[in-house]
Parts: structure tokens; C-alpha cells; sequence
């Protein structure tokens, strides 16, 4: 017989009623048909509601990320509807699981094929670090062939987890410049990376 | 047909050439001169009583105390009509580690031995396309000998203290 259940037994109903989070128009001024606002902004919410993921899914954190974008942890409530499996069509790369270092110039291969605005997540030990596998035939961390925007530590680590740096990513996007993929801080980070 | 039988056979055929004979966890397992390797192959391929037609692995094991014979090249067959499981090894130098292929014998030889040479930088004489299989083709050193490290050599952040050393 299995053994009764000890944690989670008095969980909560869903509310529909006060419980829905609306997304809330940027600041600006606005009357009868028209609102004036800026234009980064606008675009900021727009491409932080939108992210298409590609995922670079390789070993176990690709199994956590099956869960999280299957019923239960949905990925596509924030937006990530579309999983494009072609770099060329996706904004964010999202690297789970352990990348050897054969592995490693196909990373950086389909992060080149993917055009700006791009975004690096890095999901799990292993691509954050080499994981537990500090070994000569496993790149220690994706950061040393590609720029990376957030890490999610975990071994592996839950949708939750997977969820929450997806939101760290929607900060990012939301409150990014439009000018700052031309900026010399921007060219110089790809230049160490050995990317023109 | 029994580890007794296949014994007997062999050195019927074979005499000196085939020595140590050893039984660990009940599979024979025997010894030969790395010239004989495709001789004896061949005999326990084609005897219609012996019949070991299927190479289950190759692999090498590295033992650095004995000089002159560091390299085992290890066979195991598998002869599925009887289920009777053999073992054999060839024992070389790795100075000189070159050791005749079994790719044309056994097709599943050629990625075996494109492990073995990866890994362990055995030399197969005749085989078709001997590069690295798994590794990254710049490598220049062979990663599962013994005098070389497991860990990644590149890192500088890891504290010693913690990983039992100094």
C-alpha cells in the first residue's frame, strides 16, 4: 500500500475571480483613439510577451523542460507558444542539458544562425558549469563558447525553476534598449567571444 | 558444449598458441600473441561446433606495471545458438601497439576499434578508416590511459580543499 499522503493536503482552490494579471499599458498619454507612449516601451512589451524559445535540449534538463512545457507547468501562458526548432526564427536559446566539447561548435554554430535581438538561457548544471561531469570531454560551461543571459542552477532543475529564469528573461527583454545591440559594450562582449 | 570442450578444441588446434586459460564468473578466457588474433577469429568463427559468430564488445584495458605488454586488447564472442559466452585477450606494447584489425571479420569491429584507438591509442593494422570516434579530432593525447587525468584541465575556479587535495 503506498504510504498516506504527508505535505500539500490542504491546497488551496484556484480563484479565478481576483487571481488574473493583466498586463498594464506603459506610461504614457492617451485619449479618445489614441495613446502616446514611447516607442521602446511599446516594443519591450510586445517582445517580452512574445519570446519564441528554441530549445537546445540535450540530456536530462530536456526531460524537466519536456514537463514544463506539457499541461501542468505551462510554458505557453508566458508566451512561448511557438517552440521553433530552426534558430532563425527564435528569439531565445535555451541550452539544457550537458554539452561535450564535440557538441560545442554546433552550439556556437546555431547561436550565430540566430539574428538579434537574441537571448541565452543556460537551464541546469551542466551547461551553467559542466555539472558533476568535470571531465576532459564535457565543455565546462556553455559561457565559454557563447554569451549567456541567465542561468538556472539545478540538477535537474524543476519547471518551476525553468519558469522563474524564463521570467528573469522577460525582465531583461522588457526593459532592454533598442540601441543596445549597436553599442561598443555589446560588440566588444561578442569580440571576446570571437563573433563578429 | 561446455567451457571444458571449447578448451580442449583450441588447443587441439592451436597448442602453445593459446595459454592462460582462466575461468572468471564461469566465462572461459584465454591468452594469445597478438599476431594470432585474427587466426584464432577466424577458427571460432568457422568451426560448425564452436560457432562464435558474434563479437560483443572490444575494448582495451591499460595495465602500466607491466612493461612490455601495457595494452590488452579484449574480445568477448558470444555464440547465440548455444549461449555460450568466451573471452580473449591480446596483450601489447605501448610503445608499439599495433594490432590486427577484426573489421573484416566482423563489421561492427570497425566503431569497436575506432573506440579502442580514441581511447587508448591502439593501433589497427589494415582497418579501413582509423580517425577518433568520440573524442574531438584535435586531441592528441589518448584520454583513458592511465597517466592521464579525468578532470577537465582548463578550470580555474575549483577549490583544492574541497576535492581532498591539499
Amino acid at each position: 500500500m503506498s504510504r498516506p499522503v504527508r505535505f500539500n493536503t490542504h491546497s488551496k482552490q484556484a480563484d479565478i475571480n481576483d487571481n488574473i494579471a493583466l498586463i498594464t499599458a506603459p506610461e504614457g498619454s492617451g485619449g479618445d483613439g489614441y495613446y502616446a507612449t514611447n516607442l521602446e516601451s511599446v516594443i519591450a512589451l510586445g517582445r517580452k510577451y512574445s519570446i519564441w524559445p528554441l530549445p537546445f535540449a540535450t540530456s536530462c534538463c530536456g526531460i524537466e523542460f519536456m514537463a514544463t512545457m506539457a499541461a501542468n507547468y505551462d510554458l505557453a501562458r508566458f508566451g512561448a507558444e511557438r517552440l521553433a526548432f530552426t534558430p532563425r526564427q527564435c528569439d531565445l536559446l535555451m541550452v539544457m542539458g550537458t554539452i561535450s566539447k564535440k557538441m560545442g561548435p554546433v552550439l556556437k554554430q546555431v547561436y550565430l544562425q540566430m539574428s538579434e535581438p537574441r537571448w541565452v538561457l543556460s537551464v541546469g548544471a551542466c551547461a551553467c558549469s559542466g555539472g558533476i561531469f568535470d571531465t576532459y570531454s564535457v565543455l565546462q560551461g556553455i559561457d565559454q563558447i557563447i554569451p549567456v543571459d541567465v542561468y538556472v542552477p539545478g540538477c535537474p532543475p524543476r519547471p518551476e525553476a525553468i519558469i522563474d529564469g524564463f521570467m528573469r528573461i522577460q525582465d531583461l527583454v522588457g526593459k532592454e534598449s533598442l540601441r543596445r545591440r549597436n553599442s561598443p559594450e555589446y560588440k566588444e562582449l561578442l569580440q571576446s567571444y570571437g563573433i563578429e | 558444449m561446455d567451457n571444458a570442450f571449447i578448451q580442449k578444441k583450441l588447443e587441439e588446434k592451436f597448442g602453445d598458441l593459446v595459454v592462460n586459460f582462466e575461468e572468471p564468473y564461469g566465462m572461459l578466457t584465454f591468452e594469445t600473441e597478438k599476431n594470432n588474433n585474427i587466426k584464432m577469429l577466424q577458427f571460432l568463427y568457422d568451426d560448425p561446433e564452436l560457432r562464435f559468430r558474434f563479437l560483443t564488445d572490444l575494448t582495451v584495458v591499460h595495465y602500466p606495471e607491466n612493461v612490455g605488454r601495457e595494452l590488452a586488447v579484449v574480445y568477448h564472442l558470444h555464440n547465440l545458438v548455444d549461449n555460450v559466452r568466451l573471452r580473449f585477450k591480446v596483450f601489447t606494447d605501448v610503445n608499439q601497439p599495433d594490432v590486427f584489425t577484426a573489421s573484416a571479420l566482423y563489421a561492427c569491429a570497425n566503431w569497436l576499434e575506432r573506440e579502442a584507438y580514441d581511447f587508448f591509442g591502439v593501433n589497427f593494422v589494415g582497418h579501413p578508416n582509423l580517425i577518433r570516434i568520440m573524442n574531438v579530432e584535435e586531441m592528441n593525447y589518448f584520454p583513458l590511459r592511465k597517466e592521464f587525468p579525468l578532470e577537465d584541465q582548463t578550470r580555474i575556479d575549483k577549490d583544492d580543499a574541497m576535492f581532498g587535495r591539499g
